[in-house]
């Protein structure tokens, strides 16, 4: 049985929602009904049936929307996708993995024929139908990581390890929570994390990059990571802050529920085995708070963990002028009882 | 969570002896699958069953990473060390079934490199062999210098210069004859990278005339295959885990760890990566540290120890492990 993908927008009229099925696996991100930050990684193995988990790289409802929204995206704006000159070969290890990854857990979607260097890419999908040569720009095109990341939900930053650091040489950058890749490309791990607050005090940085630089083929890692959008617009960019940033201002306690999404990233660390980089793809989830609260565990957590955030968190997550609205329209929705361990809804 | 590396389950293809003192084995994977892609420079660490005593060694994978159907590595025989290498020089033979660690690497190429230079001393050619493989696959620049200690001693240097011809350059010491080290670092083009693979000795004087020459630091690689030396043994007290072990002669303290049931993180297994780096608690006697990764303050500090290659002499010692 296939997915059946919907027919929506993240833009204009906003269409976007989230299936019955989809709110239930929606990755939500607080285990207790507290959040601050940590080094909060664990083995990116696979998960539950039914989860965004069950496979390694997830192919959801929404994937032929957001592929078109990227699209859309790059054709106004194409330095979303960048990658410096001596990140060819590691394109080449994330079309290969994307590939086999999507083949492996979506057979009736996306197939993948090798012949030694000679590969067929069947992407149902998206109507595609592409043989071509590994390791041969020529063949495709598009150079190879901008070809699958196309084709594949989520941002990816591919990171050049060397000198002991991180360097973000690639990527292919649409949905981001305000984050420029024109701004951070060829900058180190400490460079483009500069602006986070609290975390160096704490030295999450050093130990993060420490267990980054040894992440191994064959054994991925990831972390979840979260914020809130006014609107389900994937493209919340700085170069488009005037679209968006704007709207942070039009909620009301009538529109929280539609308007109000909260805003998770799956972010998963991969060694690439020609290159030695690290792909980091940065998959986002929205839901809205009117879908959230029909799990009305998620409704009394989420409505606790915003009342107690932090300050300097609430401001860097952008927040802040929203903040008291949302608050007291979860409020409503929490009777104080006690919410049960873990991720899941009861 | 644990930094090892996932293990393969292979099978010894074939058994090469390519001069008297190094021989060649291929692996394949028992189930017939492809082998794991890597990239130049990258080592697998060889799990060896040898009667009671398991010992793990890294070697560098020196066939061309567009090949994976086999891995395969090269083994100096060193008659002095623990027995690894004989191990693998009179045991290992065909058809034998081992385990290897997915490949790392910790010697990787800088492709921003406009060339790459590369020196190598010795049984440090093998990296080279898999780096050469992969530039040339993709039109790279690169140049090889080899010195070895005589030209029949040259593990793969006919080998190289078949595939490559005027970019690999020979010297034999048996003939006198020394890498023009000086000149050589004066006269390469802008954006020139440096890899040096061979005795510590050559390592550090290629990065001593770097750095006179104004090299960059971040342009000047090398890797260290020091192998863990055999010592007198020694007793110590795993203070987590409440047990004390005996460190044989033969054997590494991170061994004698991991044989005794306690897995410590673990990658290059050389003294250079920092994953089994442990914090010592209390010590009667005197280290004999042999790791590339601390600093020379912790050294004197006496207060961390990198197990896999460094030892110990004295009355006691408990370790946070």
């Amino acid at each position: 049985m296939g997915i059946t993908f919907r027919k929506e927008t993240f833009r204009d009229d906003f269409t976007f929602k989230n299936s019955p099925e989809h709110i239930r696996r929606f990755p939500f991100p607080f285990h207790e009904d507290a959040y601050m930050y940590a080094v909060n990684i664990e083995p990116h193995v696979v998960g539950p049936k039914g989860s965004v988990l069950e496979n390694l790289i997830d192919v959801d409802e929404h994937y032929v929307a957001e592929m078109q929204d990227r699209a859309l995206v790059l054709a106004e704006d194409p330095l979303r996708c960048q990658s410096l000159p001596h990140m060819t070969l590691a394109g080449w290890d994330l079309l290969e993995l994307l590939m086999e990854q999507q083949a492996l857990g979506y057979p009736e979607h996306f197939t993948l024929t090798r012949d030694g260097d000679r590969w067929r890419w069947i992407n149902r999908p998206l109507g595609i139908d592409d043989t071509f040569t590994f390791g041969d720009t020529s063949t495709l095109p598009y150079g190879p990581m901008e070809y699958i990341t196309r084709q594949s939900q989520g941002d990816f930053c591919i990171l050049d390890q060397r000198d002991g650091n991180l360097w973000m040489d690639a990527g292919m950058v649409t949905t981001q929570a305000d984050w420029s890749l024109d701004f951070d490309i060829g900058m180190n791990f400490f460079e483009w994390h500069a602006p986070v607050p609290l975390a160096h005090e704490k030295g999450i940085f050093v130990r993060a990059l420490k267990f980054l630089t040894n992440i191994q083929q064959g054994k991925p890692a990831r972390r979840l990571n979260w914020t809130m959008t006014i609107n389900p617009r994937l493209d919340t960019s700085p170069e488009n802050y005037h679209k968006w940033g704007p709207d942070r201002a039009t909620v009301t306690p009538e529109n929280v529920g539609d308007k109000v999404h909260l805003r998770v990233e799956l972010q998963s660390f991969w060694r690439l085995p020609r290159s030695n980089g690290i792909v980091f793809p940065i998959r986002c989830y929205l839901i809205k708070m009117d879908e959230l609260v029909t799990q009305p565990k998620w409704a009394r957590r989420l409505h606790r963990v915003i009342r107690d955030l932090p300050e300097e968190l609430a401001t860097y997550k952008g927040l802040t002028r929203y903040r008291p609205t949302l608050v007291e329209w979860l409020s409503k929705l929490d009777n104080g009882s006690a919410t049960s361990p873990g991720f899941g809804p009861d | 969570m644990s930094t090892g590396t996932t293990k393969l389950d292979v099978v010894v293809s074939d058994v090469v002896p390519v001069n008297d003192l190094v021989t060649r084995f291929h692996f394949r994977r028992r189930d017939g699958e492809l082998l794991p892609t890597f990239s130049g420079g990258a080592h697998v660490v060889v799990e060896m069953r040898d009667g009671d005593l398991t010992r793990l060694n890294p070697y560098s994978l020196m066939g061309s990473p567009l090949d994976t159907r086999e891995y395969t590595i090269s083994v100096r025989r060193d008659d002095v060390g623990r027995g690894g290498s004989l191990f693998m020089h009179r045991s290992v033979k065909p058809g034998l079934e081992m385990v290897v660690s997915y490949p790392v690497n910790l010697f990787s190429l800088d492709l921003r490199a406009k060339k790459h230079l590369m020196l190598a001393g010795g049984i440090g050619i093998t990296p080279f062999m898999a780096q050469t493989a992969q530039l040339a696959g993709a039109g790279g620049n690169f140049e090889l210098h080899y010195t070895c200690r005589t030209a029949s001693l040259g593990t793969y240097a006919d080998v190289l210069q078949e595939r490559y011809g005027r970019r690999i350059r020979l010297y034999h010491d048996d003939l006198e004859e020394r890498i023009e080290l000086d000149r050589l670092l004066s006269s390469q083009p802008l954006g020139t990278h440096l890899y040096v693979c061979g005795p510590a000795g050559m390592i550090n004087w290629v990065r001593e005339r770097a750095a006179a020459l104004g090299w960059p630091p971040e342009t000047v690689h090398y890797e260290h295959f020091a192998a863990p030396q055999p010592g007198l043994p020694f007793d110590v007290t795993l203070a987590v885990s409440g047990k004390t072990i005996r460190v044989g002669e033969q054997q590494s303290l991170l061994e004698a760890i991991e044989a005794a049931g306690v897995d410590p993180p673990y990658l290059c297994r050389g003294g250079v990566c920092g994953q089994c780096e442990t914090n010592v608690i209390s010590y009667d006697g005197k280290f004999i540290h042999n790791d590339h990764w601390l600093s020379e303050e912790d050294h004197r500090s006496g207060c961390k120890i990198m197990p896999c290659v460094s030892r110990f002499e004295g009355k006691s010692l408990v370790l946070e492990r």
